[in-house]
């Protein structure tokens, strides 16, 4: 198939940007997207333009570094990571438009890269179980219920992608803050710092430059790991709880 | 359990030298660190006998780890919470992202929580088998050891594994091994170790013991007066050349499987690291060993750019076959009848049939397409894809059966070919998954430069020459949080360190080399991307180098590869500038390793001429045409030692001597 | 912003309950109104539990429209560069116009209580003094009728997202159930309110009461 793509680029974090337009052909069904932008980088290379920056590494859905807004959605039309997006879900002749995710708490670096280690810093106020390595009790001494264990995964599957921001008409990083809150709020590992967990990661968030949550739920329908939106309930229940103990 | 001498083997006599001419004998090689003693006591005893380091002494020891992958990252946390100052490095955006992040099937531990007769002894046991008695025994044994502290530390994380209902952990049964010791997260154990390592990582980094530096690539070791001092690394946003300086350096930065093209690994996974590192000293060992997995996605047409593993568990259900005849081969598979189909693992290999080890399963679906009988789509002059059947055990199961056990990785199997394997039967074919060639070191980790050590799949693996399921994220993590942190603690005792800094000749020399190496990168100016030079090399690897071998295909490859490389330094294209982000010189730069690489792991198989672990020799084969080892010839590691640009790599052997377990011949006929 | 908003529902739920008087024709219309002012009498002077509710109700409009523009600055600060392509895929049409819809009915709010609290602006330029007539002579008018019609509609669409947004807010819905309850609320709150209000004035308009 031919298609037309209209790409963002930017030379650095401080140059303007602007939308420019490609034309690739031959395109396979079977290629996946970003196979799709390497044939087009390939030929770019060729003509002696700059190729187009994005970021990828496992190409297989779990590593979390593709994020590209493809026609307004976060990672495209389907309920899946960019990586694992394939060509047979466009049309012969279809004008796609790529942008990188938008928000000021994921500056652009280059063309479609942006920067997200706001949500490392967000892991770091509080993302975590305080054990240091080679003081933990035996796995067996606390049992965990099946139906706590399995819930704690699901939620533990977001790989950080940052969809649910780009996605968020509000800019909000709640989906992201949630499914941790959840993971570790499900788990009797994680009850110690239950209370200064939620406080503290929201606070980074807020900081961040993150919007606040208005409960609109474009985030899960763009998670490609379908995190549900109860976390962020929990998550407000969660910070409710720790400002009556006094946090 | 025998702890003394009963079954020490011939050290190594070689006899052949089918790399004559291409290498240069050297010094045999003894790891001077290792312990003795009763096997099972050895880890404790060096435990107690390495040197402490004062609580506040530490503060003021930096340590440089490469790499925030299970091993590093583990390493990381640990360090940071021991005190160190410690300096963590990867070219991702996110410590997360490390490609440890996906691996799906399980990690081993001798925990025994099914009471099914496993112990310590048993994985010992049954790692050192599964790799073809080419590691080394006090390693392995001490793997086994601390397999049981990894479980409990994960869990004390909030690692998420399987539990039953009544809330204790689930095992399952993986690759084969009569007992139940794989620990899982569904299909996403890695991710969930990796997070629980990750998040470690940044509560140090919040506690200020540990800094992280994301999007830098490390391109050159820092050696001063024969001690690893340092490292020079590309900020990859900005193009800035930096240095930076330490007491010691781990590397932790993964395996180099990608030197194929295509591969199940990222495609950032690189030798650059540990390429610079054995540039500037440090042996590489074993390089040819890699792991191929049977059950990856095909090939679906040239520009695919890398290959997905789907879980090694669908051969239990899936039926393997081909078309008998050629013609058959774009036939719809439904329509060719019983009697023309050739079942050939259950055909060649009755009493194991579909679940024959993964080398076989991969070297014989390599035969068949090489015969012409292969299925799915003409990729080059071959199809590559033999057929895994689910039609008699949909029947046998019934759909639902079926679905409950493998819908996940059906989907992703749907969603990448567009077919629906309930339907048509799924095409696989094997790709490269794992190498376990990597950094020589001793049993502390070292490797032979001093204050350079080397963890993870970086290091040539404790489970030598075949790599069993689960063992390589045991491997990570061991050496991340238990093994690592108690022996570099030996060497960082000698402080303080002759202090130094970016004016120090060698210093400025490592770095003045990194940014000339650039220069001449994007002086070339020629025609080809980098890119389409990984590719060529990834074909001529794999034609090769891959699942079989042979003395002149080594040779011709050799040439090949020498070849590729003259011609990647007159005619790359490289657009951009040094000093941003540019995507294209970082790969330029890899791919140059890569290239290297390739020719010391095709020097390192044809010196080998045996069928070992995951590789066949077809110079070593018996009657019936299985692998044969030579265990009177080969039971060493070959360690091997850069010989310049100019000259030869230089090969030094160490012995591998087992006392506690007598070495076999494997047999699955 | 959802205690405030709670605040409201419950308002505008006893609020049309009162309406709803109109049906018993004027005496118990303007009972109701009288009531309104003596409740709480002699332990509270004349008007005091109304002025209680109002101030009540005037702090939660401080925080609520307070809090909405501190939301709706945090969002674009968040993303001061649009998207060239914006597509939505699961979010309804009310939580997105929760900030145009609540100035809709601020603006309405503001004509409503000239109307018929704080200035009472006859429209029909009738009498003023009896809310019942005031009432009927305002809805007679077609074109009252309708904006008041369009308010409900706005008022309507804030309350099907804002019942729902507020349970996740104040963290109930942890639970596919809770959620699809939660939402369900949404709907019965918005049309049993909306609804409630709206027929006061169709009634009027078609001559029903008079
Ligand atoms: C698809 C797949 C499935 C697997 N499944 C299993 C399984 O089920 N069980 C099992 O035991 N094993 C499995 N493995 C193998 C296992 O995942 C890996 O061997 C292991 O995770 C390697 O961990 P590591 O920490 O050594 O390296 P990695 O996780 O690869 O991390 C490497 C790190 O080094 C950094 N780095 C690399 N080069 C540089 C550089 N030049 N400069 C700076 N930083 C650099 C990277 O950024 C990264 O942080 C699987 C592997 C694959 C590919
Ligand atoms: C005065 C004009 C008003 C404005 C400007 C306004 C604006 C807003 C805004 C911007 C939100 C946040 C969006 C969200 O949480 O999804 C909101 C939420 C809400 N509003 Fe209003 N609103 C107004 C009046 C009202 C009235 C009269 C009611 C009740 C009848 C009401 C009930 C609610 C509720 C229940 C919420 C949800 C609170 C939460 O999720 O925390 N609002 N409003
Ligand atoms: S919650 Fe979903 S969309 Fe958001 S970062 Fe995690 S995986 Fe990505
Ligand atoms: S590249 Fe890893 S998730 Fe897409």
């Amino acid at each position: 198939m031919n298609l037309t793509l209209n790409i963002w680029r930017q030379a650095n974090p401080t140059a303007a940007g602007a939308m420019h337009q490609y034309h690739v052909q031959d395109i396979s069904e079977d290629m996946s997207f970003l196979e799709m932008l390497d044939v087009l980088n390939e030929q770019l290379n060729e003509q002696g333009e700059d190729p187009v920056a994005f970021d990828h590494d496992c190409r297989e859905g779990i590593c979390g570094s593709c994020d590209l807004m493809i026609d307004g959605q976060a990672h495209g039309p389907e309920v899946t990571t960019t990586c694992q997006l394939h060509m047979r879900s466009f049309k012969d002749g279809q004008e796609i438009t790529i942008e990188p995710w938008r928000a000021s708490a994921f500056p652009v670096i280059k063309d479609l890269i942006v920067d997200r280690s706001a949500f490392d810093r967000i892991i770091q106020a509080g993302g975590y179980v305080s054990v240091n390595t080679g003081a933990a009790p035996d796995a067996h001494a606390t049992p965990v219920p099946q139906a706590d264990a399995l819930k704690a995964f699901n939620v533990a599957t977001c790989i950080g992608c940052g969809a649910c921001v780009a996605a968020c008409p509000n800019g909000s990083a709640s989906l992201f803050m949630g499914a941790k809150i959840t993971h570790l709020g499900r788990l009797p590992q994680g009850q110690p710092e239950r209370d200064e967990r939620v406080v503290n990661m929201v606070a980074q968030h807020d900081h961040e430059g993150f919007g606040g949550c208005t409960n609109i739920g474009e985030c899960t329908a763009a998670c490609p790991k379908e995190i549900p939106l109860d976390v962020i309930s929990q998550l407000n229940r969660d910070l409710r709880t720790a400002i009556r103990n006094g946090h | 359990m025998a702890t003394t001498d009963t079954y020490l083997n011939q050290p190594s006599q070689q006899q052949s030298d089918d790399a004559h001419g291409y290498y240069t004998p050297g010094a045999p090689l003894v790891d001077e660190k290792a312990p003795t003693g009763p096997i099972a006591m050895r880890w404790t005893n060096r435990k107690f006998s390495n040197a402490l380091v004062n609580p506040a002494n530490r503060r003021k020891l930096n340590v440089i780890i490469v790499g925030t992958g299970l091993a590093g990252g583990a390493a990381a946390a640990t360090l940071g919470e021991a005190g160190y100052n410690v300096k963590s490095f990867c070219y991702q955006d996110s410590p997360r992202r490390a490609h440890s992040i996906a691996a799906q099937g399980g990690i081993n531990a001798a925990k025994n929580y099914k009471e099914d007769g496993d112990s310590v002894h048993r994985l010992f046991y049954d790692t050192v088998k599964g790799g073809d008695y080419r590691s080394r025994e006090s390693n392995v044994y001490r793997l086994a050891e601390v397999s049981t502290n990894i479980i409990d530390q994960c869990v004390a994380q909030g690692v998420p594994f399987a539990r039953e209902y009544g809330g204790l952990l689930d095992n399952r049964s993986f690759g084969g091994v009569q007992v139940s010791r794989t620990f899982y997260a569904r299909g996403q154990t890695g991710q969930q170790l990796l997070i629980g390592a990750y998040q470690a990582l940044e509560r140090q980094v919040a506690a200020g013991t540990v800094t992280t530096f994301t999007r830098h690539e490390m391109l050159e070791l820092v050696m001063v007066d024969g001690k690893a001092r340092g490292i020079i690394a590309r900020d990859m946003a900005t193009g800035e050349i930096e240095t930076h300086l330490a007491d010691a350096v781990v590397l932790a930065s993964g395996g180099y499987g990608n030197v194929f093209f295509l591969s199940t690994n990222a495609m950032g996974c690189n030798v650059t690291a540990t390429w610079r590192a054995h540039r500037k000293g440090a042996y590489m060992a074993n390089p040819c060993y890699t792991q191929i997995h049977p059950t990856c996605i095909p090939v679906s047409g040239e520009h695919q750019s890398k290959l997905t593993l789907m879980s090694e568990s669908l051969r239990n259900d899936g039926r393997i076959w081909v078309p008998k005849k050629a013609e058959d081969c774009d036939k719809d598979p439904r329509d060719i009848p019983e009697e023309d189909r050739d079942y050939y693992l259950e055909r060649i290999y009755p009493s194991f049939g579909n679940l024959v080890p993964r080398d076989i399963a991969s070297r014989q679906a390599k035969n068949v397409c090489d015969e012409g009988r292969g299925v799915g789509p003409m990729v080059g002059d071959f199809r590559r894809g033999v057929y895994l059947d689910f039609s008699d055990a949909i029947a046998r199961l019934g759909k639902d059966g079926i679905e409950a056990k493998y819908d996940n990785l059906f989907d992703m199997y749907e969603r990448i070919t567009g077919e629906n394997p309930y339907e048509v039967p799924m095409r696989i074919y094997p790709a490269v998954h794992y190498v376990m060639g990597g950094l020589w070191v001793d049993y502390d980790l070292q490797s032979n430069l001093e204050g350079l050590f080397v963890a993870g799949e970086a290091n040539f693996s404790d489970h030598g020459a075949n790599r069993l399921g689960a063992s390589a994220l045991m491997q990570g993590l061991a050496d991340g949080y238990f093994v690592l942190p108690n022996t570099i603690r030996d060497y960082l005792a000698h402080a303080p360190f002759a202090p130094i800094d970016e004016s120090h000749p060698a210093v400025a020399e490592a770095k003045k080399s990194v940014e000339d190496r650039i220069a001449k990168l994007l002086s070339i100016q020629g025609t080809r991307s980098a890119d389409s030079y990984h590719k060529e090399l990834g074909h001529i690897m794999w034609e090769y180098c891959g699942m079989e071998r042979s003395e002149p295909g080594l040779r011709k490859a050799i040439d090949m590869i020498r070849e590729l490389k003259a011609d990647f330094w007159s005619n790359l294209k490289v657009l951009g500038t040094a000093d941003s982000l540019n995507q294209s010189l970082e790969k330029a730069g890899r791919v140059a390793d890569f290239i290297e690489l390739g020719e010391l792991m095709c020097i390192d198989a044809l010196n080998r001429r045996e069928s070992c672990g995951g590789h066949f020799r077809a110079e070593s084969q018996t009657d019936e045409g299985e692998a044969l080892r030579h265990d009177d010839e080969f039971a060493y590691v070959a360690a091997w030692e850069f010989g310049g640009d100019a000259g030869q790599p230089v090969l030094h052997k160490e012995d591998l001597l087992y006392t506690a377990i007598e070495m076999k011949q494997r047999s699955y006929k | 912003m959802a205690a405030s908003g709670l605040v409201f529902i419950g308002f505008v739920l006893a609020h049309m309950y009162g309406n709803l008087k109109a049906f018993g024709g004027e005496e118990s219309f303007n009972e109701y109104a009288e009531h309104l002012r003596t409740i709480g009498e002699p332990l509270l002077p004349e008007s005091g539990l109304l002025w209680i509710l109002r101030l009540g109700l005037i702090a939660a409009l401080v925080v609520h429209v307070a809090s909405a523009f501190a939301l709706w600055k945090r969002a674009s600060d968040a993303r001061p560069v649009k998207y060239q392509v914006a597509k939505r895929r699961n979010s309804s049409l009310s939580s997105r116009t929760m900030r145009w819809g609540g100035l809709t009915i601020l603006a309405f709010l503001v004509w409503h209580l000239l109307n018929f609290s704080i200035v009472k602006i006859n429209p029909a330029g009738g009498e003023t003094n009896n809310p019942y007539q005031l009432m009927v002579d305002t809805f007679d008018l077609w074109w009252m009728t309708l904006i008041y019609l369009v308010a409900m509609a706005a008022l309507a669409m804030h309350l099907h997202h804002g019942t729902f947004s507020a349970m996740q807010t104040l963290g109930f819905t942890q639970t596919v159930a809770a959620r699809s309850r939660a939402r369900l609320a949404g709907w019965v709150v918005a049309v049993v309110v909306a609804g409630g209000f709206s027929l006061v004035p169709l009634f009027t308009l078609f001559g029903v009461i008079e």
